[in-house]
């Protein structure tokens, strides 16, 4: 026990005193807390749209207003051709532009079916999407409102269940606690038996009385410390700062919290006794990196994804955790459905632990 | 000042971080034809000194003046071998060459004559196209001193480049350097030599000792050696422990240094006839060496008595052996490191491991301690079979690297802690051992310092700290004292002495043949294989037969038993 406990407290005080890795459990937290959560919001405001308005009638005016009104919309650029319409857009001066064509009124107001164009920059195809939304929701309560009370046309109410304001904070802050968790859980991880090979100071280790498995556990318990500090701060933060409700049970958060983490270390620690060097366990921590994020379901929905990558998400232990999360904080997910998560990842981590220790037995000589 | 192609005086240099400067008021001139040694332990600043020189590190203070100009100015002229081999590794012998022709603006129809011309001088002809990766240790030192040389300088700043190689190579480079300046071609050429090794000082025309950033001694190197001619004497013929009594003379009044050599005392005295008319030894004058100089300059060896080994546990000495390997064999694929190694370390005693680099010594040293599994044999530490008590076997053991191998970044006390609880010390058990190893190291007003910032000294006895906390029955030490000065390295033998006076056993690899004369057994490893073990006497006597050597040192011992296998192997592929 005192080997355990002694060498649990080197880790400690190599991640602690290394200035290095101070910065690692530091700056990034920090930087993708104001990064995530503030810059990239994926909700579209304020955005510049472009109004090419040849008929300049009754409706085509109550539609021009309703944009200005919009809170979405910011300034509305006035066009006055086709080529202008083309030219602000390629400037990106313009995200959107609206087209309402000569004969628009006359038709309207002789009861014809009517149309109003809309030309989108494909190249932000996500926020060009949204503002599509927004425009096809305007032009049609200007039309209601013109028309009177007279023939009301259908309209759509949609509710969002679990984020009923499309609140994108609500969205970021828990998928936030993955990313956060992965970069430090692998980061820190993967650096700590290649730092004692950099430094030298393998061999002295490997010969004192320690067996492997109080090494390997010595070792897991500050990138689990770290882990487990960052994703307990973004709780509280998420909640008191950004006001997104925490809907489910604490402890079921943090048993996927400890079954990720545990997962993460196993291919943490894989890369670092692989590695030489600090900087090829670097390396590695970020190869690693990218695809768990990546194929979380963060940046894009699986569901989106192709076939073959959606089967590969699924030895992807962020996938679960994510679940877990987001289902935690917005849909007070019943700890059955939990379950359905934290088995795959316990089996996960389960793999990656013994891939790990099979790795640095092998790579001792 | 036409006969000197660098002159420095006062330099200073401080680096962020340290309290002593680097350098701290060095002058030196290094004067055409001849080569200047600059010698001191690691951390003297001697790389410092070179690179400024280069031109690569500027001076804080000092005025330096190489080629006649300010550093960096003139580098057409400059050769410089820096430490580490400034070679490509994946680059072939000839590839390299041909960069540092390119770099050096060698004009095309000299290249072929000099190419031929340098790698026929450094032997390196038959290795044109092998890769500089793969080149042994004493190769890599050739050809980097054969791209030093590709442009004919007038100044060639070699900096340690006997570091990492063996004797035979050592010697060799020298040989090389040494021809260098005498040919006709390079005259005038000043050639700077900086080492660690004091022994090669003794064989320059001009030696600079430098000693934590100050300069200790400039001139002759006989003058220093000269400083104790007729203070140097060897004791034979005593009854006792050779240990014992070298203990009891060092804590003499008037001896200033003494060491181990074979079975007989090498002692330094502060007056010639010291222990003159004194019965239980015979008496008789040994040759003076430079280190005999330097030992006096820093103020003389420590003394006699271990404070280590005072408050050690006896080990008790029953007659079971310390270490046994028996037939161990570690092959790699198809190369084989270590072959049919056996041999037997009775406590109490210290057993050598000599060799080359990549002869197979450290293979064999890291299947004993466990670091390596063996292909096949066996071996056991303090009664424990390697294979199938591995935990007890590194419990009962103490290790040293050759490296500084503790952890930078943390504190003394914290090193201290962590080495006290991997060894399994209960709270009260490591409170005491650390208090005891604090004290007798004096490490007590740096348990807050960071291990690494330490200086080379303090590290060095942190690393012996923390090896000996669990009071090991067995020690094993790999090249454990090789770069530090001539006093650390005295004050590390006095404890592993009294170490071994209690009964503790001691494997030691070293190619530093100081070392081995501390010894009780050697066994000597060449290209896999055991090729002589014995005594250091016996096989000092076995090579001076051999070679027909009159008093041979060890360093010959080692080159002779080297070249006689090299021969004996040579004539059987050609029987073949």
């Amino acid at each position: 026990m005192s080997a355990l406990r002694a060498i649990t407290i080197k880790e400690i005080w190599a991640l602690l005193r290394d200035p290095k890795s101070r910065i690692v459990l530091v700056i990034p937290p920090l930087l993708q807390l104001v990064i995530f959560s503030f810059a990239s919001t994926l909700e579209v405001k304020n955005v510049d749209v472009g109004v090419l308005d040849r008929s300049t009638g009754t409706a085509s005016v109550e539609i021009v207003n309703r944009l200005a009104g919009s809170r979405n919309i910011g300034t509305i650029q006035r066009l006055r051709s086709h080529e202008d319409l083309a030219e602000a857009i390629d400037r990106q001066e313009v995200i959107a532009a609206l087209v309402i064509e000569p004969d628009f009124d006359r038709a309207f107001a002789s009861g014809k079916p009517t149309q109003v164009g809309v030309v989108l920059d494909g190249r932000r195809s996500n926020a060009a999407q949204i503002v599509g939304g927004y425009l096809q929701q305007i032009v049609a309560d200007a039309g209601a409102s013109v028309r009177g009370t007279e023939r009301a046309p259908p309209v759509v109410v949609a509710i969002n269940w679990f984020n009923p304001n499309l609140d994108y904070i609500w969205f970021n802050l828990p998928s936030l606690i993955v990313v956060i968790v992965s970069v430090a859980g692998l980061s820190i991880t993967a650096q700590t038996v290649a730092r004692e090979r950099e430094l030298g100071t393998f061999d002295q280790l490997m010969v004192s009385p320690l067996s492997v498995r109080e090494i390997l556990i010595g070792k897991m318990v500050p990138p689990f410390l770290v882990g487990f500090l960052n994703a307990t701060v973004y709780l509280v933060v998420a909640q008191v700062v950004f006001g997104v409700p925490f809907t489910g049970s604490v402890l079921l958060f943090y048993l996927g919290l400890i079954a990720y983490l545990m997962a993460l270390i196993g291919v943490g620690m894989f890369v670092s006794a692989l590695s030489m060097t600090q900087q090829q366990a670097f390396l590695g921590s970020f190869v690693a990196t990218v695809p768990v994020i990546l194929l979380s379901g963060f940046a894009s929905p699986i569901g989106n994804m192709p076939q073959w990558l959606q089967i590969i998400t699924y030895a992807n232990p962020a996938r679960y955790f994510l679940e877990i999360s987001l289902g935690q904080f917005l849909k007070a997910q019943p700890a059955a459905v939990v379950l359905g998560e934290l088995w795959p990842l316990v089996l996960i981590a389960a793999v990656t632990l013994a891939a790990a220790a099979w790795l640095f037995r092998a790579r001792m000589e | 000042m036409g006969d000197a192609v660098a002159i420095a005086t006062g330099v200073v240099k401080r680096f962020e971080g340290l309290a002593a400067p680097a350098l701290d008021g060095v002058s030196i001139t290094i004067p055409t034809g001849g080569v200047t040694g600059l010698v001191g332990p690691d951390g003297a600043g001697k790389t410092t000194l070179i690179r400024i020189l280069a031109g690569l590190m500027a001076a804080d203070e000092g005025d330096i003046e190489v080629l006649g100009q300010a550093p960096g100015e003139d580098l057409a002229d400059l050769g410089y071998m820096p430490q580490r081999f400034g070679l490509y590794e994946d680059l072939s012998v000839e590839q390299n060459l041909n960069l540092y022709a390119e770099m050096r603006a060698l004009p095309d129809d000299e290249r072929e004559k000099t190419f031929e011309r340098l790698l026929s001088f450094t032997d390196l002809a038959r290795f044109r196209e092998r890769l500089a990766g793969q080149l042994s240790g004493g190769m890599k030192q050739k050809l980097g001193l054969a791209c030093a040389l590709v442009k004919r300088p007038r100044l060639l700043l070699l900096d340690e480049p006997g570091v990492g190689v063996d004797p035979i190579s050592r010697r060799e480079l020298w040989a090389m350097v040494q021809e260098l300046t005498a040919d006709e071609d390079y005259g005038g050429m000043g050639v700077l030599w900086s080492t660690a090794y004091l022994d090669e000082a003794e064989k320059c025309d001009r030696v600079y000792l430098l000693n934590e950033g100050k300069l200790l001694f400039d001139g002759d190197p006989s003058e220093l050696t000269g400083s104790v001619a007729d203070r140097v004497v060897r004791l034979t013929g005593f009854e006792q422990r050779r240990r014992r009594l070298l203990t009891e003379m060092l804590d003499r009044e008037g001896v200033i240094d003494g060491t181990i050599q074979g079975r007989s005392v090498r002692l330094l005295l502060d007056e010639p006839d010291r222990l003159a008319g004194e019965s239980g030894f015979q008496l008789e004058p040994a040759t003076p060496r430079f280190e005999d100089g330097f030992i006096e300059r820093l103020g003389g060896g420590p003394k006699g008595t271990s404070q280590l080994a005072e408050a050690y546990r006896t080990v008790a000495g029953d007659d079971g052996k310390a270490i046994v390997a028996k037939g161990l064999t570690k092959t790699f694929g198809d190369f084989t490191a270590a072959s049919d190694v056996s041999f037997e370390v009775p406590y109490g005693t210290i057993f050598g491991l000599l060799g080359p680099n990549g002869a197979g010594k450290s293979t064999t040293f890291k299947m004993l301690c466990g670091l390596l599994t063996p292909t096949d044999g066996e071996g056991a530490v303090a009664g424990h079979d390697l294979r199938t008590s591995g935990g007890k076997a590194r419990a009962a053991l103490g290790y040293m690297a050759q490296k500084f191998s503790l952890y930078g970044d943390l504190s003394v006390a914290q090193n201290l802690d962590f080495f006290a609880g991997a060894y399994g010390l209960t709270r009260s058990g490591a409170k005491e051992a650390i208090a005891r190893v604090v004290d007798v190291f004096e490490l007590g007003d740096v348990m807050k310092t960071n291990a690494g910032t330490l200086p080379l000294g303090f590290k060095q006895r942190l690393a012996l700290a923390a090896a000996v906390m669990h009071e090991p029955s067995v020690l094993f030490l790999d090249e454990p004292t090789s770069g530090v000065d001539p006093v650390t390295r005295r004050e590390f033998w006095t404890h592993i002495n009294g170490l071994v006076e209690k009964g503790v056993a001691v494997l030691v690899t070293t190619h530093f043949m100081e070392e081995a004369e501390y010894c009780d057994q050697i066994t000597l490893i060449y290209r896999s294989q055991q090729i002589a073990s014995g005594t250091p006497d016996d096989l000092k006597q076995q090579a001076a037969d051999m070679a027909e050597l009159d008093d041979p040192t060890m360093e010959d011992t080692f080159i002779a038993m080297i070249e006689a296998s090299d021969a004996t192997r040579e004539a059987g592929e050609a029987a073949a």
